[in-house]
């Protein structure tokens, strides 16, 4: 027999919100405790309470900025350079370790057992061993034993690799340029309506139209007839040796390279993964099917297996996207100026100001991470399937 | 049978005697067959095997030479590697390995280290044998008894006899290994709490567990690392400042909870609701119902997804050294930097084996993951 006190104690809802009243007062005390310890050891250290750092002189070198960046510049000056150099770290490795990795994943599955045994070796070794290895082993072992400018390996002699970096050729635009762009816009627009147009008529009449070859020649040729009416739109600059060190062109200071190459290299074995995984999961009776409606390997591939696969290979290759942005936090270790090396890194030594910068970066990478969340849950609401 | 006759006189040609019977096919089964199939099915394919069988001819020998004729394996300095550029210098990894394993670890308190390092794997083997006896008491040692014995046994105590070793001397494997315990020991049932929480009917609780994992799994673990470093300090009174060894391991704890919590989610979210209303039929309440029917069966479903987060985990324990620990990589680090070993063999020589390191540990536990999947999948189709 219970009692009516005991009965009340029993009642869910009333214990649910009783456990809960607990975790919010132990939650708020926690939160609490920690703000009134932080306020005074701040005050008796001497750190700074506010974000007033921000407009103050950094005072201190970026050897890599994207924008205009001096010791004189501010502190949040140097935070933007940090954020826009992590940015650049993700634009540069995420297209290119994709590539890497749809090959390796399409390797992976061919038919020829030497390929297929390669691409198996070359995931499980790069998933196997830490980045930080990899990335201080491309930088440590590989890059800086390489020889001296004077001895530089270099590609078709445009492109120079040495100790102090890879240098590629610049490119600036000359007067023949907008012709260029111009050609490049009406090509790319023109075959994007071929294309819209064959897969009408397709729909239509059944009527097929060699598509690929047309896009092709449209691609290639609008920007080649204004190559050759109106002159190179661009005047390369390769670099040149000049005293000790190699001049002109673009240098990618061997931090960086070492960062990017370490990160594709890395990234595509994770993407390569996830293709192979994608493609496998779909049933072998869909291909059957395919096969016996009489489509060939390639045409299987494209309008049956990949578009399925998508569907699976889509979320886990977004959150591999959004490891590449935090795995570029390991810049640090390789010199390379991100946010984590400039603002967590010298910013918080400067100022001791962790809270604030702590916060800061972390908000950063936080939004990016939310951002791509919610830009991957509108695309699953999109293309997942509907089953009913 | 008439019908057959009448299209038989109708047609023209009716084959009289069968054709000559074609020779059998010369193989079907057989070392050759499989080269065929799998290495020249067609021409590409051929001409993918030559490419790849000149490549490894061409660039398997130098290895193997660099790696072992060629190589230097004894020598008391580095003056020889210096003259034998054309090989490994392990006699570097045999001159530093005392130093690789335990840091600064004072040299007559090793054993202490060995000790825990043979209980520690002992324990594994024997929570990792599916078949072996009594796993929880292995669940249960490794779970509470290890990690205090190993906190006494590497940090002393004079009660006992063993002079303390200050955590600024541990360093190399040893620190590595720890790391990886710790952060397994402590992350898996915060993970489990956390999951719990997210699955919660409560708002509240859920609202704290969701904020927690998002907040962890959004940012990268160095920042974790920092904030470990410089803001923990900050937020406990002066008296308590954590040591500066066990600073990243609770960012690694936190850290690896997150991700722990999500592959334990998915684990409860595949069971059955079935389930949950047999527990509740029978009367046990939410701790019973989770302790003796939910979480067996989630936990061992996802044992290779939490297998593959250690995997994450171990490699992780690299980044440590950002805050001053030195673990193994950061101890090979170190160890280049000695002047009598400098050269140009050395610093690949040491990589080669700092990554034979993690690649042996990382990949048995992917093995043994990809095992359990299949253990699993086994027990599913009964």
């Amino acid at each position: 027999m219970a009692s009516a006190e005991g009965t009340r104690f029993n009642d869910p809802r009333l214990r649910a919100l009783l456990y809960q009243a607990v975790l919010v007062v132990v939650v708020c005390g926690l939160i609490g405790g920690g703000a009134y310890n932080a306020y005074a050891n701040m005050r008796a250290r001497g750190i700074p309470l506010g974000f007033g750092f921000w407009n103050e002189v950094a005072g201190f070198d970026i050897n890599f900025h994207l924008i205009e960046y001096s010791p004189l510049s501010t502190y949040g000056r140097a935070f933007w350079v940090g954020l826009l150099n992590t940015l650049l770290i993700a634009a540069i490795c995420i297209p290119l370790a994709t590539l890497l990795g749809f090959a390796i994943g399409v390797a992976r599955l061919a038919p020829n057992w030497l390929l297929s045994r390669s691409a198996l070796v070359y995931t499980n070794v790069i998933r196997n061993t830490p980045l930080l290895l990899q990335l201080l082993f491309w930088y440590n072992a590989v890059l800086k034993s390489l020889p001296g400018p004077r001895q530089s390996i270099s590609l078709a002699n445009a492109i120079y690799l040495n100790n102090r970096g890879l240098f590629l050729p610049s490119a600036t635009p000359r007067a023949a340029a907008a012709w260029f762009f111009a050609a490049v816009a009406l090509s790319v627009t023109a075959a994007a309506m071929f294309r819209g147009w064959a897969a009408w008529r397709q729909n239509r009449t059944g009527a097929q139209a060699p598509v690929a070859l047309i896009t092709a020649a449209l691609i290639l040729g609008g920007p080649a007839i204004a190559v050759l009416g109106a002159g190179a739109p661009f005047t390369f600059t390769v670099a040149k040796l000049s005293g000790f060190n190699l001049k002109g062109g673009i240098q990618v200071v061997p931090e960086m390279a070492a960062l990017v190459f370490g990160l594709i290299t890395f990234t595509a074995a994770f993407v390569a993964e996830i293709v192979r995984a994608g493609v496998q999961a779909v049933p072998h009776g869909q291909s059957e099917a395919a096969f016996a409606l009489g489509l060939h390997r390639g045409l299987m591939m494209k309008l049956v297996v990949i578009p399925q696969a998508m569907r699976l290979v889509v979320p886990p290759l977004t959150s591999q996207y959004l490891n590449v942005v935090k795995n570029s936090s390991l810049a640090v270790f390789v010199g390379y100026p991100d946010l984590v090396q400039i603002f967590a890194g010298t910013v918080l030594n400067q100022t001791q100001a962790a809270v604030q910068v702590m916060s800061i970066t972390m908000a950063v990478y936080l939004s990016i991470s939310l951002a791509v969340a919610a830009a991957l849950n509108a695309f699953n609401a999109s293309y997942s399937w509907r089953e009913h | 049978m008439a019908g057959t006759l009448s299209v038989a006189q109708a047609l023209a040609y009716v084959r009289k005697a069968s054709e000559p019977e074609e020779p059998p096919p010369m193989l079907l089964s057989g070392p050759l067959v499989w080269v065929r199939d799998n290495l020249f099915s067609s021409i590409v394919s051929g001409l993918t095997t030559l490419a790849f069988i000149a490549l490894a001819l061409w660039l398997a020998p130098p290895a193997i030479e660099w790696a072992t004729t060629l190589a230097v394996w004894s020598a008391p300095d580095g003056s020889l590697c210096r003259q034998h550029q054309d090989g490994a210098c392990w006699a570097f990894i045999a001159a530093k390995l005392d130093y690789l394993r335990f840091g600064s670890y004072p040299v007559s308190e090793r054993w202490r280290v060995e000790v825990v390092e043979a209980l520690g794997a002992g324990l594994t083997l024997w929570l990792l044998w599916p078949k072996a006896p009594r796993r929880g008491w292995a669940a249960v040692m490794f779970f509470a008894v290890y990690p205090v014995l190993t906190f006494v046994l590497l940090r002393g105590s004079e009660t006992l006899g063993l002079p303390t070793v200050d955590t600024l001397l541990w360093g190399g494997m040893l620190v590595s290994l720890l790391t990886a315990v710790v952060g397994i020991v402590f992350s898996l049932p915060l993970g489990i709490t956390l999951a719990l929480g997210r699955r919660s009917q409560m708002p509240v609780v859920r609202l704290a567990s969701v904020m927690f994992i998002e907040f962890v799994r959004g940012v990268p673990f160095i920042t974790i690392l920092f904030m470990a470093n410089t803001m923990l300090p900050l937020f406990v009174p002066e008296a308590w400042t954590p040591d500066r060894l066990l600073r990243p391991l609770i960012g690694i704890a936190l850290f690896s909870a997150a991700y722990m919590a999500e592959e334990v989610r998915g684990g409860l979210q595949s069971l059955g609701r079935g389930q949950y209303e047999g527990a509740l039929a029978l009367g046990l309440n939410y701790p019973r119902m989770m302790a003796l029917v939910i979480l067996p069966q989630a936990l061992v479903m996802v044992i290779p997804g939490i297998v593959n987060n250690f995997i994450g985990l171990f490699m992780d324990t690299t980044l440590i050294s950002v805050v001053g620990a030195t673990d193994f990589l950061e101890a090979m680090n170190n160890a280049f930097k000695d002047p009598a070993w400098s050269g140009p063999t050395i610093v690949a020589s040491g990589y080669a084996f700092a990554g034979m390191f993690y690649f042996v540990f990382c990949y048995g536990m992917a093995r043994y993951s990809a095992f359990m999947e299949r253990v699993l999948a086994k027990g599913h189709r009964k």
